[in-house]
């Protein structure tokens, strides 16, 4: 392969890879705050790209002029899956009472079931595409010989502002900190006046928040179909794990190493192993090092909910 | 009776940077109450968890009557003759009194899998033993009219007692009792006593963490006194209440008794 | 030994011989077909509700051991391994029973395993893959043996779909009937529809003893105590591990037992038993009928695999058993069958939740 082919490919990995990043991070946030693993972190991201996808077709139609149709569009699905992803948190999780792990596992997995229904009602199952950003499906910026697609560089520079986003956010608002807060010691930070229960659905929200943006952003390299959400969370949780739960930075490190290994994966094989390659991960990591690679051995034991 | 039924020999076990048990070697001899003590935080339920194959060692051994079992899994400790109790009661909650006391015949018993799908005659049997000699434990510690009530509905003392029958189920050699006074009050904590001693007289050992300073001074034939993973001291009570050290763990160095003016 | 635990298993003799006696007598025989399907499915949420219940382990991939016995008895049974009759080791198989010579549809000679061997072959596979697979993944607690059954469930998925010899998307078809005895087999042809009733219905009722009397053992007592709490339980001479492993090998023999014969029962196997959806559908039957109760996943096991196959979910398949999984975890996490009406309409009504 010359330079240009593995430089394509390398975009192309660390772009899927970087979405994988950012439903990781949507896992951790709700992990770290409460202990659970929500199964459904995968819809988030196909919701928002399904609402954008509708709500382009119908705002130009309500007299929205075409170029602000489409930031509209994403901007309201955000906030619709935003409110959704607090909707779960506050319809189902909340009214579990002696919740165990097994029981989340469960009624995550129920809900996600439900909100893929949902989406196979309401749109049906074909495949969709938000349009691209910039561009077309033909445009391509060069560099260094190799021609990407400019949606790639709108992928990457979406992650990166919500990572930065997301950095700031609990490191410097108030509301941050008190998740961070509930996140090390839940009774320690209730004793000192913070509403867990508000940060639990915060949680949700946030995470479906950016799970949803991230979902219009790879939309029109991927496409978008209702049931894509479950393979979504599957590559997002093995990037989780393989970077250590709770992680986030080395959520982002985990996703890009996915993504590149995948990308290798399809340089040299056929695309159907793709698939193969991030359960073999996670077997892999579950079995050899559930603690991730960069999480210290002690913390391979799950916390107790 | 000076053979000695438990050894370790400089244990060491740390987590992360905290140092719990750090060289650590006793012995225990066979027939005797001994006890471990030290103020909290000074590693003695880590020592036991050492001891009992819940944690593995970083360094060091532990020998059972001669043999090593350092590092050993729980199953195959209790199966050797070791069994304990939990600072915590961890009863088997919604399972009867009878049935705790019935899992305690478990090491010394045998019908696997296939013998108990198809309920072969020979585990019938073996079911009537477990089940009588569960009751007969029961009877002895008086907990009998309780046997088919659920675990998790008794009151904190007889909980206690039940993890105690569980225990002796095993048919143990050495008992490791992990402050088994907490939260009883005196009539209760001189049951205890008694029932520790009725033990021993049956020809257990016993080795037991407390912070009961009657109840260590009263019954127990030697002390192990451990501060911040270290050992301090090991000897005979009286000589422990008199031992400078120990007294400056516990009271701070303004009690010791300084010979020189 | 108290014999009131095999009362049950009379009652729900009785209770299938008076429904076929009944659909029979009505003219409604058709329904047999259902009610055999739907048995054998219970057989995989028998063995996973001991896994689930009783040894407290999550499997969300038991739909993949259900394709390994229903794959490997469709593919033995139908591969015609003629061209090769000379290898010498057909020549051994061939004593054994395992090979037999018979006929396709079309006349022509085949020389394939014999159901029994296939069979007896599928449950040992099924068996030795759950070993090996739970040797790593029993260890892993919670989410993360959630996940590693979940990606196993998966590379079966992608195995069968994407392997020839599995007939890939469209599976194995014109599997050959399971000669059990003399004129007794599991076939799905009408004239047989009444024996292959009761022939589920044995093989349920044969693996509901089994599990009644491990549950009662000293095994099943051990596996209570591991659920209940694990430390202790490995304090009293309990070897939490192996008894783990040997309830996630038998579940997975169980669910194996279940695919093979509904693949004999049907004439056929695809792909989508073998989906992550039918993993969860197992998971779901299990919480409904009350993670510990064997009878209650059982008959929920029936009940919602009938109403299932009689289509009336409609489009919203998916979906019910996605709802039954939220619902019973809000309102009735040890399952229906165990809770008291009153409690029930009270938790419905009132906002719960936990502090």
């Amino acid at each position: 392969m010359n330079l240009p082919q593995v430089i394509q490919y390398c975009l192309s990995g660390i772009t899927e890879g970087s979405i994988y990043a950012i439903v990781a991070i949507g896992f951790n946030i709700i992990y770290n705050t409460t202990g659970i693993i929500n199964f459904a972190q995968g819809e988030f991201l196909i919701v928002g790209a399904m609402s954008a996808i509708s709500l382009n077709a119908i705002l130009p139609t309500l007299g929205l002029s075409e170029a602000l149709s489409l930031p509209v569009a994403i901007v309201l699905a955000v906030m619709i899956t935003t409110i959704l992803g607090g909707l779960v948190e506050l319809v189902f999780i909340r009214r579990v009472s002696n919740p165990s792990v097994l029981r989340l596992i469960v009624i995550t997995i129920g809900i996600s079931i439900l909100i893929r229904e949902a989406m196979l009602h309401i749109w049906d199952e074909k495949v969709r595409s938000l349009p691209y950003f910039t561009g077309n499906e033909v445009s391509t910026v060069g560099i260094f010989g190799a021609h990407i697609s400019p949606q790639s560089l709108w992928v990457l520079g979406i992650s990166a502002v919500i990572v930065a986003g997301l950095t700031l956010f609990f490191r410097f608002t108030a509301i941050g900190r008190a998740m961070r807060a509930c996140a090390d010691d839940r009774m320690a930070a209730r004793l000192c006046g913070i509403n867990d229960r508000w940060m639990v659905t915060l949680s949700f929200m946030l995470s479906a928040g950016i799970g949803a943006l991230a979902g219009c952003a790879i939309s029109p390299i991927t496409q978008t179909q209702y049931d894509m959400g479950a393979p979504l969370a599957i590559k997002g949780f093995t990037v989780a794990i393989l970077g250590g739960l709770g992680n986030s930075m080395a959520a982002i490190a985990a996703g890009l190493m996915l993504g590149l290994l995948e990308a290798l994966t399809t340089s040299q094989f056929p695309v159907a192993y793709k698939e193969a390659v991030s359960i073999v991960v996670l077997l892999l990591i579950l079995v050899f090092r559930p603690s991730g690679l960069f999480g210290r051995r002690e913390m391979g034991s799950l916390r107790a909910f | 009776m000076d053979e000695t039924i438990l050894e370790t020999r400089s244990l060491h076990r740390h987590f992360g940077g905290l140092h719990a048990v750090a060289d650590v070697s006793f012995t225990v001899d066979r027939g005797m109450i001994k006890g471990l003590i030290g103020p909290n935080g000074a590693g003695k339920t880590t020592l036991f968890n050492l001891i009992a194959g819940t944690i593995a060692p970083h360094e060091g051994e532990v020998s059972f009557r001669g043999r090593r079992i350092t590092a050993w899994k729980p199953h195959a400790i209790a199966s050797l003759g070791i069994a304990r109790t939990f600072q915590t009661t961890k009863l088997f909650a919604h399972m009867t009194v009878l049935e705790n006391v019935m899992v305690g015949r478990h090491p010394r018993t045998r019908s696997g899998f296939f013998a108990g799908m198809l309920n072969l005659p020979w585990t019938w049997r073996e079911h009537q033993q477990i089940q009588s000699s569960a009751m007969e434990i029961l009877e002895e510690l008086g907990l009998s009219e309780y046997a088919q009530e659920t675990a998790a509905n008794l009151s904190f003392g007889r909980q206690r007692l039940v993890e105690f029958a569980r225990a002796l189920a095993t048919e143990p050699l050495l008992l490791l009792l992990d402050e088994p006074a907490a939260g009883l009050n005196i009539y209760e904590t001189q049951e205890l006593a008694e029932l520790i001693r009725k033990i021993r007289d049956r020809g257990i050992t016993c080795l037991v963490v407390e912070h009961d300073m009657s109840l260590v001074m009263n019954i127990c034939d030697d002390l192990l006194v451990l501060d911040q993973g270290r050992k301090i001291a090991e000897g005979p009570p009286r000589a422990i209440q008199r031992d400078p050290d120990v007294i400056r763990i516990y009271l701070g160095d303004n009690h010791v008794e300084d010979p020189q003016p | 030994m108290n014999l009131t635990r095999y009362i049950p298993i009379l009652a729900a003799a009785t209770l299938i011989i008076t429904t076929q006696l009944l659909l029979s007598a009505i003219g409604q025989p058709f329904y047999m077909r259902e009610i055999t399907t739907s048995a054998y499915y219970a057989l995989v949420v028998i063995g996973l509700c001991l896994l689930m219940g009783y040894a407290g382990q999550v499997s969300l991939g038991h739909a993949g051991f259900f394709a390994i016995g229903g794959y490997v008895c469709g593919a033995m049974t139908t591969c015609n391994l003629i061209d090769y009759r000379g290898a010498w080791l057909l020549t051994l198989a061939r004593p054994a029973k395992l090979l037999i010579e018979r006929q396709d549809l079309y006349g022509r000679n085949m020389l394939c395993f014999s159901p029994w061997g296939s069979f007896i072959i599928a449950l040992l596979l099924a068996a030795i893959i759950a070993y090996l697979i739970g040797l790593p993944v029993i260890r892993l607690k919670g989410h993360y043996l959630a996940m590693a059954t979940l990606g196993f469930g998966l590379i079966i998925s992608r195995i069968v779909q994407g392997a020839k010899v599995f007939g890939q998307a469209d599976g194995i078809y014109n599997v050959p009937p399971f000669q059990l005895f003399g004129n007794i087999q599991i076939t799905g042809d009408s004239d047989y529809r009444i024996q292959n009733y009761y022939i589920a219905w044995a093989v349920v009722l044969a693996a509901m003893l089994l599990a009644i009397n491990l549950v009662h053992s000293r095994v099943g007592r051990a596996l209570r105590s591991i659920h209940q709490s694990e430390e202790a339980a490995h304090s009293l001479g309990v070897n939490t591990f192996q008894y783990k492993l040997g309830t996630f090998v038998l579940s997975a023999v169980f669910a194996a037992a279940g695919g093979a014969l509904l693949t004999f029962y049907n004439g056929a196997i695809s792909p989508s038993e073998a989906s992550v959806m039918k993993s969860v559908r197992y998971v779901a039957i299990v919480a409904v009928g009350g993670m510990a109760n064997l009878w209650g996943a059982m008959i929920m096991g029936i009940v919602l695999n009938f109403l299932s196959l009689r289509h009336k979910f409609g489009i919203y398949d998916e979906a019910v058993f996605g709802a039954i999984l939220i619902a019973v975890m809000i309102f009735a996490p040890n399952g229906l069958l165990r809770m008291p009406r009153r409690e029930l309409l009270q938790r419905f009504f009132s906002r719960r939740s936990y502090g």
